[in-house]
């Protein structure tokens, strides 16, 4: 069966304001709204989209954390995914830990393409795409928006610091997304409903052959620096004097 | 045991791109490192004698391979883990070609990245902002062995030039992948600043109406020599090209100068900005957040503004 897998993580929805705590252990998250990740969003409208085009047969979604990224792997089936997998894990969970975890849901599905947001706005890593493919062996594409699958192969535009980049890759691929690539759709009350009944598989990382390992520690936590806030000025001449006066221009 | 650095030279075939100059400055923050600087490239030559230049670089290193004419992370990563033998750190880049590299690499080394690095406080203890840079987290390495890092160009100046290091060429035997294939890059052309190392910027938003209401920022930018930026929403509009966004998906830029145009101020576009030595916004709604960080803050008719202002320098 042709698939596709997205991989998805429960993060601090993009609205609430992020607070670190004050003993520097953390950042506050505790009553605060939690959402997938908006690039992994984008991940699961594009494999639902070429499923829809008929380019793909099934659409699964996965996550990697604990038991409340249930919440999400639900959401995301009423958005439309066929079927969840859930990696039961705690604490702090690093990209290569995930990466082997998906690795291991690959070996089970077999999946045509793997779609992840390029990066999860939590931690800021953009590294389990990259990580994946490199594990895997197989072709990656970055910060993509746009996406054509025919046959065995994948053209893809990157967004790039230069502009737009096109790659051709073989399928299987990594594919992971840019904002511009589409606009998730909403979920509809019904679907909520609906996503109730499909399937939502849990393993552990054990089960799956996986070590929690930890390569890193997190130190400590802190605000950043706050720039001082400035004077307003009354018209254009103003503006340019003082800049002429500081030598900006 | 004293750091060895190896620096993944960004460039597009004939010019160093400036990002690795300020990879250069991150690893000489670590005293007594011995940088080397890889250049991986279809004909190395001139690329490699603009890295042997940059103060502070001990050797560098060629890897000339047809394959390396486009900078492919499937095809440039299996030759740099054949470099990364000796060397306790591997660091390129946070920009689209380090991002998409780096983490590969670190993926096929089996090595732990720290992304996005803004200081480095020791061979194993890192800077790196997190959460659109809401937080600043310190991490260290909590075992021996090698690291990968991505380079947060926007926290360090350029390494100088004047050095000349050796130029060797690497060997690498390796195969390579034909499973990724480049197609094609379109870039507009411009005569205008790099966005990325220019010292002045001048960006516009949603304000700015369509990309019709951008001409007034690039005739502005070209009198006082500036890069034009852009925010998401004026990009998402289609105002702007995607290589013209700055902020926490775009580019993070740090020049001495930053004019705000009609641009609200999100959070994520903020986090493009921080670094810039003075702020300038200009915005018809005077509670828009970017008054907030700006240091000269002036409420108006940007179509009216900005054309004063062209006037007047």
């Amino acid at each position: 069966m042709k698939r596709i897998l997205v991989g998805i993580k429960r993060v601090v929805d993009y609205n609430v304001r992020i607070r670190v705590k004050p003993d520097g252990s953390g950042v506050a998250t505790d009553g605060v709204k939690m959402s997938i990740n908006p690039f992994d969003e984008i991940a699961l409208e594009e494999a639902l989209r070429i499923k829809e085009r008929g380019g793909a047969e099934e659409v699964l979604v996965a996550t990697v954390g604990p038991a409340d990224c249930q919440q999400q792997l639900r959401t995301a089936l009423a958005m439309g995914a066929d079927r969840a997998l859930h990696v039961q894990a705690d604490g702090v969970i690093e990209p290569l830990v995930v990466a082997r975890a998906l690795l291991k849901l690959i070996e089970r599905e077999q999946p045509l393409l793997v779609i992840v947001g390029k990066q999860a706005i939590d931690d800021d890593n953009g590294q389990t795409g990259q990580a994946l493919a490199a594990l895997w062996n197989r072709p990656q594409a970055t910060y993509a928006s746009k996406l054509e699958l025919s046959g065995t192969v994948a053209r893809v535009t990157r967004e790039v610091d230069a502009g737009l980049e096109t790659l051709e890759v073989d399928l299987p691929a990594v594919i992971s997304t840019d904002l511009r690539l589409n606009e998730p759709r909403y979920v509809k009350l019904p679907d909520i409903m609906k996503a109730k009944k499909k399937p939502l598989d849990t393993f552990t990382l054990e089960a799956l052959g996986v070590t929690p390992r930890r390569q890193l520690k997190l130190v400590k936590f802190e605000p950043p620096p706050q720039r001082q806030k400035g004077i307003r000025v009354k018209d254009p001449a103003e503006l340019v004097a003082a800049l002429k006066k500081k030598g900006l221009l | 045991m004293s750091a060895k650095i190896l620096i993944v030279a960004e460039h597009d075939g004939a010019r160093l791109n400036a990002s690795t100059a300020k990879c250069v400055s991150c690893a000489r923050a670590l005293e007594g490192a011995e940088i080397v600087v890889a250049v991986c490239a279809a004909d190395a030559a001139a690329v490699a004698a603009q890295a042997a230049q940059l103060a502070g670089v001990s050797r560098v290193l060629t890897v000339e391979n047809p394959a390396n004419a486009h900078a492919l992370a499937a095809v440039l990563a299996p030759q740099l883990v054949a470099l990364a033998g000796p060397f306790t750190h591997v660091l390129g880049p946070s920009t689209t070609f380090g991002k998409d590299l780096m983490a590969r690499v670190a993926g096929l080394l089996d090595v732990p990245q720290i992304s996005d690095i803004m200081a480095i406080d020791g061979p194993s203890r890192f800077r790196r902002p997190i959460y659109a840079g809401n937080a600043i987290l310190t991490v260290e390495l909590a075992g021996e062995g090698k690291v990968v890092g991505t380079v947060r160009t926007a926290s360090f100046e350029a390494a100088a030039t004047g050095g000349s290091a050796p130029i060797e060429k690497a060997t690498v035997n390796v195969e390579l992948p034909t499973h990724t294939r480049f197609v094609s890059v379109s870039a507009a052309k411009t005569d205008r600043p790099d966005l990325q190392t220019a010292r002045r910027v001048i960006s516009g938003g949603r304000a700015l109406g369509s990309a019709e209401g951008f001409k007034i920022l690039y005739s502005l930018a070209d009198k006082i020599g500036a890069a034009v930026g852009a925010s998401r929403a004026a990009v998402d509009a289609g105002y702007a090209p995607n290589e013209m966004q700055v902020g926490q998906t775009g580019k993070i830029i740090a020049p001495e100068l930053y004019m705000a145009v009609g641009i609200s101020g999100a959070i994520q576009h903020l986090t493009g900005i921080k670094d810039a030595r003075t702020i300038v916004a200009i915005n018809k709604d005077s509670e828009a957040p970017i008054f907030e960080v700006a240091d000269f803050g002036l409420v108006g008719d940007l179509f009216q503004i900005i054309p004063e202002i062209e006037k007047l320098v």
